[in-house]
């Protein structure tokens, strides 16, 4: 009866028990991943095994998106289908800002930081 | 239409109690985005402070890798014995569920005992908050997340008292399921500092 | 680690003797204030009313009465923060021709900062969380918000950091810096008093509370619909309730970050923003307006829904281009988090940058053009009813247009080069937030007091007011729009070049009209409530309103729905009137609701104690309150017992009582 769920649209209601189920098969694949994931970056780091540091520091990079997105998968049991999709929108959208603001203020310190913070002058003396 | 159908189209006559706790999911949700926000600005803070030594050491002359590690390690394994606590729990099994967290709130202890070894450490070779930015980005970051987790574990200690009177009530099983998001939001925001604040730190 | 300070005792921390001040304004205004904060006590007392208002009032959990006490907080501190203002007035009309004025910098500088942080923080704030607290749930066929004790803590934490704010008058001082405490100015070289530490921990106190309300009303909205209440027909003040609570919960964290690092900066010496060992001041600068530029749009985005509701149900019809209105919202909410910059295109981040936040701040006006665009079209052949929230709403449309093109002239960055902290700013923005958000508040009191009261406010003392405030505003501001094109700066307290002088003299006169407008508006409120009878309305819908708000009494019972409403149509309410649909009038049943507590008022107490040990550095004390914060936290956490049940017979007596007075009231329209 979608009678008494109270304001919905989307169709699930009776949520009042844990909003997911988990099962331990998701728990041990999101475990062996992390460790896996974990594991790797500090490997590299550690060892020097990439030579280049901006291509080592774009792999270390991509290991952790990727580690934040078993985690949410696996131990937070993010999916479009708790809550009405609200969860999974949350934090798009919290992503979303999190983009901006860290982009946003690299670029504007940046250029802020070139302009107006001279902190190497040149040998010859900027006055 | 009668005056009564349309009574009955316009109200909900049978209308049952709309139990408490239906928005809690959300609600704490919505919080940690919040939480993360604030993590956010951290990151963001330590981003653009985090090369400014002030002639100071840096992190390769800072961090020990091999203890972030094991530092990181002791946060992944609190995670899964939580995770096993949540399956106790929607098993009906009330002793595991009270059993598992212990293990988590050990490890989240040592995480900290470590964390604070550490920190200690660099306060006694002279590379405390207020050495350069670059410190007090860094101490300010770490310390916000083992603050999160010292909160965390008095939050878990709450709850197994509250298990013990009460059981698997709809209640505690409420709580017990937003310390499950708390905990593993806490181990997302670790992945970011052991990646961006030891990992470039020492690659820098 | 602790700061040495030249009189810091463990006992008292940096609190002394020397902490109350000493000059005369000063002390007559705490004089004033202790007469009649005393004359109030002794009056509260002598009725008894103070178990009354502790039980019905300061522990309830009730959305209303919550929404309710939120705007009596605002108007409170509003009379503060216009107080502030004209003191500003005065002493910039009398400083020229060598003469210094009434006000020596050291409290010019405190009464322009006091200023700016009273009027945005517990002015607007409370002004549209409170009215977002009464209206969202009534709106929605809800009978409470989700987190009915959260939102009882969420208010009392706003109140801790008023009550911070106002102690700062008459304990120690308050900043000196501008209402965005940039450091150096405010780190503790420049500022090594407290008045910073006040800024500091009553923002913190009242974000807290910010915060959780924005939590709990996203909550509400999402879960706590009637049936049928798709998001698309959701009346359209719950929409902009609905973008500005999210607005909130995702920059209010900014804020309380930047001021924390602020805080480190000053208490451990830690090096953020300070100049030297490498910290910035400029990411100061840059981080606090990523929180900085939504919060205008936080205060702004409600008061278009009460301008919106107004409009639909003044004209007696939908409003025009819903879905334009409601997409407008949601692309205002985000472009408003890539807009911060525009706040300080000065300081120097170059070319492409500034390009990119001029050029997304002239975006911006495009969806807040479609809005006014919506509004007139809905007034177009519509039956205009020119009541007072009708008014306030005419008024804001051409005044908050003005206020909005100014802001696009200084969206373009040379046009900014020139007129930045200058008073043209100075009047942009009072022209966009008077013009909006403070007669947006004004239309929405005058729109929703019958609702909240049962009686209707007095249209004359309403219209006095009206006529005080809009040409009030136009002259006080006005003549700072001229002289910020002249370049003459903000924030100056005496004057060299004479011939502003006149300038200044109209700017003071407008203040002084408006605070005609002011009292006036009070005199309004007091006349209504001594005629209540006389002004009473008993149908509940006195406006021929739309939304289901009206579909209750007025006041409307604690429970708000003896059943819930089930939702067809957008303005639910009107098309239940136009079905001819009746109240039920028996079944009534049991109906769960959460009871009141003392945690909240106890527990934001205790935070305001803490803020104010930390603001004295009293460290034993800010440790104690600390701790027992935590712990009466966790002990009300024990207490699993939070709802209960209204009986069916109460539920049914209630009702039968508004069947006999609306029955009485058709009877007597049919007579």
């Amino acid at each position: 009866m979608a009678d008494h769920s109270h304001a919905d649209d989307h169709g699930h209601g009776h949520d009042h028990g844990p909003a997911f189920h988990a099962s331990f098969r998701d728990y041990a694949t999101g475990f062996i991943l992390s460790v896996i994931l974990t594991a790797i970056p500090f490997w590299l780091v550690m060892s020097g095994a990439i030579a280049d540091k901006q291509i080592a520091a774009i792999v270390i990079t991509a290991f952790a998106a990727v580690q934040i997105v078993v985690h949410m998968i696996y131990f937070l049991h993010m999916s479009g289908k708790i809550e009405g999709g609200w969860n999974l929108m949350a934090m798009l959208f919290t992503l979303l800002l999190v983009a901006i603001v860290l982009s946003g203020t690299l670029w504007v310190m940046f250029h802020l930081n070139a302009n107006m913070m001279p902190t190497m002058p040149k040998a010859d003396g900027m006055g | 239409m009668s005056t009564a159908e349309l009574t009955g189209r316009y109200y909900d006559l049978h209308e049952h109690d709309h139990p408490e706790g239906a928005s809690t999911a959300l609600g704490f949700w919505l919080y940690l985005m919040s939480d993360c926000l604030i993590f956010a600005m951290l990151f963001a803070t330590f981003a653009v402070l985090g090369g400014n030594y002030a002639a100071g050491p840096g992190p390769k002359d800072l961090f020990d890798l091999p203890l972030v590690a094991v530092n990181t390690s002791m946060l992944l394994f609190s995670s899964i014995t939580y995770g096993f606590a949540m399956i106790a729990m929607q098993n009906g099994k009330l002793r595991q569920t009270q059993a598992w967290p212990i293990v988590t709130g050990l490890f989240g202890l040592a995480f900290l005992g470590i964390e604070l070894t550490e920190f200690r450490h660099l306060i006694e070779e002279g590379a405390g908050p207020q050495r350069s930015a670059f410190l007090s980005a860094f101490f300010t970051l770490v310390g916000t997340h083992g603050c999160h987790v010292t909160f965390g574990i008095i939050w878990l200690t709450t709850l197994l008292v509250q298990l013990g009177k009460h059981g698997l009530t709809a209640a505690n099983q409420r709580r017990l399921m937003c310390l499950s998001l708390f905990w593993h939001f806490l181990d997302v925001v670790w992945i970011g500092v052991f990646t961006f604040v030891y990992l470039m730190g020492v690659l820098r | 680690m602790i700061p040495t300070h030249s009189h810091w005792t463990p006992l008292l921390g940096r609190l002394g003797l020397d902490a109350i001040p000493t000059e005369p304004i000063v002390l007559v205004t705490f004089a004033g204030v202790a007469t009649g904060g005393l004359a109030l006590v002794a009056a509260l007392t002598y009725f008894r009313l103070w178990s009354y208002l502790w039980k019905e009032w300061f522990t309830s959990v009730d959305h209303k009465k919550i929404g309710i006490m939120y705007m009596i907080l605002g108007l409170v501190m509003f009379l503060r923060g216009f107080a502030d203002a004209l003191m500003i007035r005065g002493q910039q009309a009398m400083a020229f021709n060598g003469n210094d004025g009434y006000l020596n910098s050291h409290h010019f500088d405190q009464v322009f900062t006091a200023h700016g942080v009273i009027m945005i923080f517990f002015v607007a704030m409370p002004f549209v969380t409170g009215l977002m607290n009464y209206i969202v749930p009534l709106q929605i066929g809800a009978r409470d918000v989700s987190f009915p004790f959260l939102n009882n803590f969420s208010f009392w934490m706003t109140a801790g950091g008023a009550v911070l704010v106002m102690l700062s008058l008459f304990l120690g001082e308050f900043a000196r810096t501008g209402w965005l405490a940039y450091p150096p100015l405010s780190g503790i070289a420049y500022s090594p008093d407290v008045g910073v530490d006040y800024y500091i921990w009553s923002l913190q106190i009242a974000g807290i509370g910010t915060t959780l309300s924005g939590v709990n009303l996203i909550a509400t909205i999402v879960k706590m619909r009637a049936p049928g209440m798709a998001m698309m027909k959701m009346p359209v003040f719950t929409w902009t309730a609905l973008v500005t609570n999210i607005l909130i919960v995702a920059v209010f964290p900014v804020l309380t970050v930047v001021l924390a690092l602020l805080g480190l900066d000053r208490v451990f010496h830690t090096n953020f923003f300070t100049n030297d060992f490498g910290g910035s001041p400029m990411l100061y600068v840059n981080l606090i307006w990523i929180w900085g530029h939504p919060e205008v749009y936080i205060l702004v985005l409600p008061v278009f829904g009460v301008f919106s509701e107004i409009t639909a149900t003044f004209c007696s019809k939908r409003l025009f281009g819903y879905s334009s209105m409601v997409y407008a919202t949601c692309v205002i909410g985000i472009l408003s988090y890539v807009v911060w910059l525009h706040h300080f295109f000065t300081m120097g981040s170059g070319a492409s940058v500034n390009s990119f936040f001029g050029i997304t701040t002239m975006v911006i006006s495009i969806p807040t053009g479609a809005k006014l665009f919506n509004w007139l079209f809905t007034m177009y052949r519509g039956r205009i009813r020119f009541d007072l929230p009708m008014m306030w709403t005419v008024a804001f449309m051409l005044t908050f247009t003005i206020g909005g093109m100014t802001g696009v002239m200084l969206a373009v960055p040379p046009a900014d080069f020139v007129l930045h902290n200058s008073v043209f700013l100075i009047a942009h923005f009072h022209n966009v937030i008077i013009g909006g958000v403070v007669w947006g508040v004004f239309a929405a009191i005058n729109y929703w007091w019958p609702k909240a009261f049962g009686f209707k406010l007095n249209q004359f003392w309403g219209k006095v007011s009206f006529w005080c405030w809009v040409p009030g505003f136009w002259l006080a501001f006005t003549p700072l729009y001229a002289l910020g094109l002249m370049g003459v700066t903000r924030r100056t307290r005496v004057f060299d070049d004479p011939t502003l002088q006149p300038w200044y003299i109209a700017a003071g006169l407008g203040s002084l009209l408006i605070a005609a407008g002011i009292g006036a508006m009070l005199l309004q409120f007091g006349i209504s409530i001594w005629k209540r009878e006389e002004y009473k309305d008993e149908s509940g819908d006195p406006w021929g309103g739309r939304t289901l708000e009206w579909a209750t009494s007025s006041p409307p019972p604690e429970y708000n729905f003896a059943f819930t409403p089930k939702i067809h149509e957008i303005d639910a309410w009107a098309d239940m009137k136009a079905a001819g649909v009746q109240r039920p009038t028996d079944g009534f049943r049991a109906i769960l609701m959460p009871r009141n507590t003392w945690a909240g008022i106890v527990l934001a107490g205790m935070a305001t104690v803490c803020g104010f040990a930390l603001i004295w550095q009293v460290w034993w004390l800010a440790v104690l309150m600390l701790v027992t914060v935590v712990g009466t936290a966790i002990f009300h956490t024990f207490n699993y017992d939070r709802s209960f049940h209204i009986p069916a017979e109460h539920i049914a007596e209630v009702e039968a009582a508004r069947t006999a007075q609306l029955a009485a009231l058709n009877k007597g329209a049919a007579a």
